[in-house]
């Protein structure tokens, strides 16, 4: 991280078990406001639940356990400390997952939902607010003319760029996006690769691929993970030509995972 | 094995001549089931439908066959029909999603979740007797509607009770997750996707309730009500009487006519039950309406 770049997220010694197993061990890790941060690494290296700490999100699943400190700044409390309302995470973190999950109501209903739940009732600054979200997400042009359709009669892509919009309609500080292209082909991957770059002026965007080209191409910095632990950090221009670790050259050259 | 083309090529036969024999056992069961009702449909009207005529729906009972009409029991079963939905589907549906949301997953929840599947295999006369010590002596409700009502309802609970829950089971994960992850709390997240999404579900459990509970006679008749009845109900606390009970007095006296009233009031009978169930799809239907999966 550069002098220039504000301090976002400062993950601290964060320990993480799933019954008795470990599944993050000792993470140190800083993100920088209004980036984009790739965390990378094959199946089962830990790099979703770390994602998913972040928004607490872990909680819904019983007998996990998470140790250490995650501070979100500027306002510098922790995420993981006991007296933390996970509303509170949650209205601030938002999360779009691997696979789509629209839910079964229009376009509109979906993207309004987190204004709803947070009171907001004036029609006109929800529609307003609605098609800013869109906008962002890139899908407003695409159905403006139908936004009170079903969700579930967009194609795949499309419901997840809808998915980006509901998360982004209540005007998050941090975006976490999990694997968010996985379930999509090429040319809807490229569109949501294409609206990072706008989403970012205004969030933080960390987001888990196992996509090395996608890290590559959409990502500020890269965090490459194994086993649990946090291996190499760095610019991803300089973690994909020169990584200083062995192991993450093994990775990228496509040597294992 | 030998898989020339001989051999396989009689071996698909078989199977073919298998599958197609499974059809038709299938097709079977299901005609030998429509059959009988269509018979019993048709012997009802044979036998009671000269009786059916608008007297027939506005008099009381009485001595005259010919005279006699089902105005207390219809209206009582209307009356009793409407408490018992009402009360199994609130205590139902908020039992269901106590159990399937909030209860912690441990052995006493085990336990409760059992007995509920045994309660609804519990023989309808054993409720009547709970019903007639707590309700009718205990807590001095006598044999009115209130009572049928409450006894009806805890009959059929648990059918609405593990229907509900397994609605709500089978809602994916990621509804849940899609919801929590924008903020919202639990209850924003039952009364705005988890209970809309599983409405059709809770529903067809409700029908299930229903229809068993607007025959039944073994536990109104426990609790006391009445055979005879020359008034309609004015309030909760009213005695009562309802078709089935109506049905089967007319069935137990020796002459002929009032045989055919009885079959006339099983058509009424039959009527009533396809009418609560109309209502409780109509529902279902609007339910779905809203829900675009």
């Amino acid at each position: 991280m550069n002098s220039e770049e504000s301090l976002k997220i400062d993950i601290q010694n964060l320990n993480f078990f799933y019954k008795t197993k470990q599944v993050l061990k000792n993470i140190n890790l800083q993100m920088a406001e209004k980036k984009v941060t790739a965390l990378m690494g094959p199946s089962g290296c830990g790099k979703t639940t770390l994602l998913r700490c972040l928004n607490l999100m872990h909680e819904l699943i019983e007998e996990t356990r998470a140790e250490g400190t995650v501070n979100l700044y500027p306002q510098k409390v922790n995420l993981l400390s006991d007296e933390m309302d996970p509303l509170w995470v949650r209205q601030r973190i938002g999360m779009v997952f691997q696979k789509p999950n629209p839910f079964p109501k229009s376009m509109y209903e979906n993207v309004a939902y987190g204004l709803r739940l947070r009171g907001l009732k004036n029609k006109t600054e929800l529609e307003s607010r609605v098609e800013k979200a869109l906008n962002q997400a890139g899908l407003w042009k695409e159905v403006s003319d139908r936004i009170h359709q079903p969700a579930f009669s967009l194609s795949g892509g499309q419901q997840q760029r809808l998915c980006i919009a509901r998360a982004l309609a209540v005007e998050p500080e941090v975006l976490l996006l999990d694997e968010p292209t996985s379930a999509l082909d090429p040319i809807s991957t490229a569109h949501i690769e294409e609206q990072l770059s706008e989403i970012k002026k205004h969030v933080t965007v960390i987001m888990v691929t196992h996509n090395l080209h996608q890290a590559a191409r959409c990502s500020d910095e890269t965090v490459f993970m194994l086993n649990g632990e946090v291996i190499e950090k760095g610019r991803s221009q300089k973690l994909f030509t020169n990584p200083q670790d062995q192991r993450t050259e093994n990775y990228i050259t496509g040597r294992f995972g | 094995m030998n898989l020339s083309t001989n051999s396989l090529g009689s071996s698909v036969k078989f199977r073919h001549f298998l599958s197609f024999i499974f059809k038709i056992l299938s097709l079977l069961g299901l005609l030998l089931g429509l059959i009988v009702l269509l018979v019993l449909i048709g012997d009802l009207i044979r036998r009671g439908g000269d009786r059916l005529s608008i007297d027939f729906f506005t008099n009381f009972a009485s001595r005259k066959a010919d005279r006699a009409g089902i105005l207390a029991a219809w209206v009582g079963t209307l009356w009793v029909m409407l408490i018992t939905a009402v009360l199994t589907i609130v205590v139902g549906v908020s039992a269901a999603i106590y159990l399937e949301e909030y209860a912690p997953k441990n052995r006493a929840t085990r336990l409760i979740e059992l007995n509920i599947l045994n309660l609804a295999a519990m023989p309808s006369i054993l409720y009547g007797l709970l019903a007639l010590g707590l309700f009718v002596h205990q807590m001095k409700l006598g044999s009115s509607l209130l009572t049928a009502g409450m006894t009806l309802s805890l009959l059929v609970l648990p059918v609405v009770i593990v229907a509900s829950r397994e609605a709500l089971r089978s809602l994916p994960f990621t509804l849940k997750e899609a919801s929590y992850a924008l903020g919202a709390t639990q209850f924003q997240t039952l009364v705005y996707h988890q209970i809309p999404a599983a409405l059709s579900g809770i529903m067809t459990g409700v029908i299930l309730a229903l229809s068993r509970a607007i025959g039944e006679t073994a536990p109104l008749i426990t609790i006391g009500a009445l055979t005879y009845i020359a008034f309609l109900p004015q309030s909760l606390m009213d005695s009562f009487t309802v078709l089935p009970i109506q049905l089967f007095n007319w069935l137990s006296r020796p002459q002929e006519e009032f045989h055919a009233n009885a079959a006339a009031a099983g058509l009424v009978l039959l009527f009533l039950t396809f009418l609560l169930n109309g209502v409780a799809i109509l529902i279902r239907i609007k339910a779905r309406k809203n829900i675009k999966w």
